[in-house]
């Protein structure tokens, strides 16, 4: 029987706080630095602030997963050891990595502590997850957002591990941890900085004719009439123009959210064992509401009850949502 | 001055959709003229584009052989559908010619037998480089967005571990990879009705931004660079550093010269200034770049040092 665990974001310690009262199973984060992939001006967390939130997770029976996810660059590999050095000492429950030379030292240096695979190794298939498995000892992996439910339940058959699922939130396009697109226009690295689109690049220009660019390090990655509401400039989520799309479309996929709130039963039943909700990057109210009405999701669902998913598709009205691959491979 | 004959010119796998017919005149001009001393085959990208031309794959092997190359045929960066997997698998159980592994699945499939560590499996770090080497990896391509002094510290360890070490210095950069089809997207269609469109552009599909700047192109389900990455300014030093091996990614230009460009740098037959001119020039329209490797936006050419 699955666990249904519910994993969930904490950019803050107040976040943290909240996501734990809420009735997280698991929160996760990061350092103030490079060794994570959200390593966004005003997020996570300094060692003291971490000890503290390992200290009130634990109190309350929440574990604390700690996201060293992103690849080192030769050179610097020592600033993701001591990472791990300082996550061990202070009694993380696990570490989420994704390079093998991290998820190699911790193997060895601290063998007690469980190894998720995060989603920035791109294991897809059940021969590179048992890769990880067998030469890393990773108990869980977090698998990419692109596998069908039918897929997951077929890999859940052939892989020693657990498997985690994103439900709710930012819908990743890019194979996590292939994606160069943030370093090409701003010189700033997804995988070796922990950065995409960042927001020191973003400005937002207003042109002659009322229009509105929104543009990332200097290219417009979006325009809106004077009547639409300008969006974040992520490059993956703009419209651009092709040979055969000259009025420009959305090339890669439009703005939108991930939310698999309906798919839940079925995600069960094919053998997730947690559920994944993305954005450590939003504020404390979005994290209370959204881990609130999940855990009473999840509840009903495990209780035999239907689950109540109204509270769920209002967190996300006025925004448009998908179930993404999850549904139908029609998305691909 | 020659500035290094040893270091090895490559010839990256094709990463678009080109026609059979297309890729057999290409490998036979690369065959007898290009002064490349290894190619890499192989469908790299797209699963479903592998039936149109893997059946030239024994005949392509042959005619590089003959000529005195060196061929590598590399995996699938993406692995996910039972076809995928199957043909991961039976790469990975060839003993000849070498293989280059592109994901994980990859080398679950090789075990410890030798391989190339392809640009697609991210060995950033000297870490990573020597856990690859103590599970049979004997050669790493570089991942194209990392700056010089993670190359040389890279480069460093792996040399010292005996492997050998390649760097893309020219063609358009893989920015990303997606489960979907961006050219279907365009084209309205999906991945599994896609009628193999991404045949219209054999260097890619341009998108450009709505104030109508190039910005990217699209190949089937990978995002590349607008600019050709070109590294010829930067050879000597890579070479320095210890980079053994320079790849070239074709590009829908000519490639037999562009190889012979990096060969003259090389061997010291044309001043790097004049060569870099010539490259510009059969580049056509697309930009170069170096950004990534000055540790700055991908898209941006830095001007050369002046020699001291």
């Amino acid at each position: 029987m699955s666990l249904a665990e519910l994993i969930c974001p904490a950019g803050t310690p107040a976040a943290l706080r909240t996501a734990v009262d809420a009735g997280a199973d698991a929160v996760y984060c990061g350092f103030q630095d490079a060794t994570n992939a959200r390593n966004f001006p005003g997020l996570n967390f300094t060692p003291d602030e971490l000890a503290e939130a390992v200290t009130y997770a634990h109190a309350r029976g929440t574990k604390v997963l700690l996201a060293l996810n992103t690849y080192p660059p030769a050179g610097k590999v020592d600033l993701w050891r001591h990472a791990a050095d300082t996550g061990a000492r202070l009694g993380v429950d696990a570490f989420i990595v994704a390079d093998m030379g991290v998820a190699d030292y911790i193997a060895r240096m601290y063998p007690g502590v469980r190894l998720h695979l995060s989603v920035q190794a791109a294991a897809s298939s059940p021969e590179a997850i048992r890769y990880y498995c067998e030469n890393f000892g990773v108990k869980r992996v977090v698998l990419p957002r692109i596998l069908t439910i039918p897929e997951i339940r077929q890999i859940r058959r052939e892989i020693p591990c657990e498997i985690e699922t994103f439900i709710f939130g930012n819908h990743g396009l890019m194979v996590e941890g292939r994606c160069s697109l943030t370093n090409y226009l701003t010189g700033q690295s997804t995988n070796m900085d922990g950065v995409c689109s960042p927001a020191s690049d973003v400005e937002y220009v207003r042109d002659a004719d009322g229009s509105m660019s929104s543009q990332l390090a200097g290219f417009t990655i979006d325009r809106f009439g004077p009547e639409e509401k300008a969006g974040y400039p992520t490059i993956c989520k703009g419209r651009y123009a092709a040979p055969h799309r000259p009025e420009g479309y959305y090339a890669f996929e439009e703005p939108i959210s991930l939310n698999l709130s309906r798919l839940l039963p079925e995600l069960i039943e094919a053998g997730v064992h947690a559920f994944k909700i993305e954005g450590r990057q939003r504020s404390k109210s979005y994290v209370r509401g959204v881990v609130r009405a999940f855990r009473a999701a999840v509840d009903d669902i495990k209780a035999g009850r239907e689950a109540n998913i109204a509270d769920l598709i209002a967190l996300t009205e006025g925004q448009k949502q998908t179930q993404g691959a999850f549904e139908t491979k029609k998305w691909r | 001055m020659a500035v290094n004959t040893m270091t090895k010119l490559t010839l990256g796998p094709i990463a678009y959709h080109w026609s059979a017919d297309a890729r057999r005149d290409f490998y036979a001009r690369i065959a007898d003229e290009a002064p490349v001393d290894e190619v890499y085959l192989g469908e790299v990208i797209c699963s479903k584009r592998a039936p149109f031309h893997e059946a030239d794959l024994p005949a392509t092997i042959e005619r590089l052989e003959r000529a005195g190359k060196t061929v590598i045929l590399s995996t699938l960066a993406e692995v996910m559908l039972k076809r995928e997997r199957k043909a991961t698998e039976d790469l990975a159980a060839m003993d000849t010619p070498e293989i280059e592994v592109n994901n994980a699945a990859g080398l679950y499939a090789r075990g410890k037998r030798p391989h190339r560590i392809g640009p697609f499996m991210n060995a950033y770090n000297d870490a990573t480089i020597a856990w690859m080497a103590g599970q049979g990896a004997t050669h790493v391509c570089l991942p194209a967005e990392m700056p010089a002094p993670a190359i040389a510290a890279a480069a460093q360890a792996a040399v010292a571990l005996g492997l050998g070490v390649e760097v893309q210095v020219f063609g358009r950069a893989s920015l990303a990879v997606s489960a979907r089809c961006y050219h279907a997207r365009a084209h309205g269609r999906t991945k599994d009705n896609c009628q193999f469109v991404c045949e219209e552009d054999p260097d890619g599909m341009p998108l450009r931004t709505r104030d109508d700047r190039p910005i990217l192109r699209v190949n089937g389900i990978q995002t590349l660079s607008e600019s050709y990455v070109d590294l010829l300014p930067e050879a000597a030093r890579l070479i320095a550093v210890g980079v053994t091996h320079l790849r070239l990614m074709p590009q829908a230009v000519d490639m037999v010269a562009v190889a012979q460009v990096f060969r003259d740098v090389l061997d010291g037959r044309v001043p790097t200034g004049e060569a870099d001119a010539r490259l510009a020039t059969l580049s056509g329209d697309a930009g170069l770049s170096n950004g990534f490797y000055h540790g700055t936006a991908g898209y941006r050419r830095i001007a050369a040092a002046a020699p001291a």
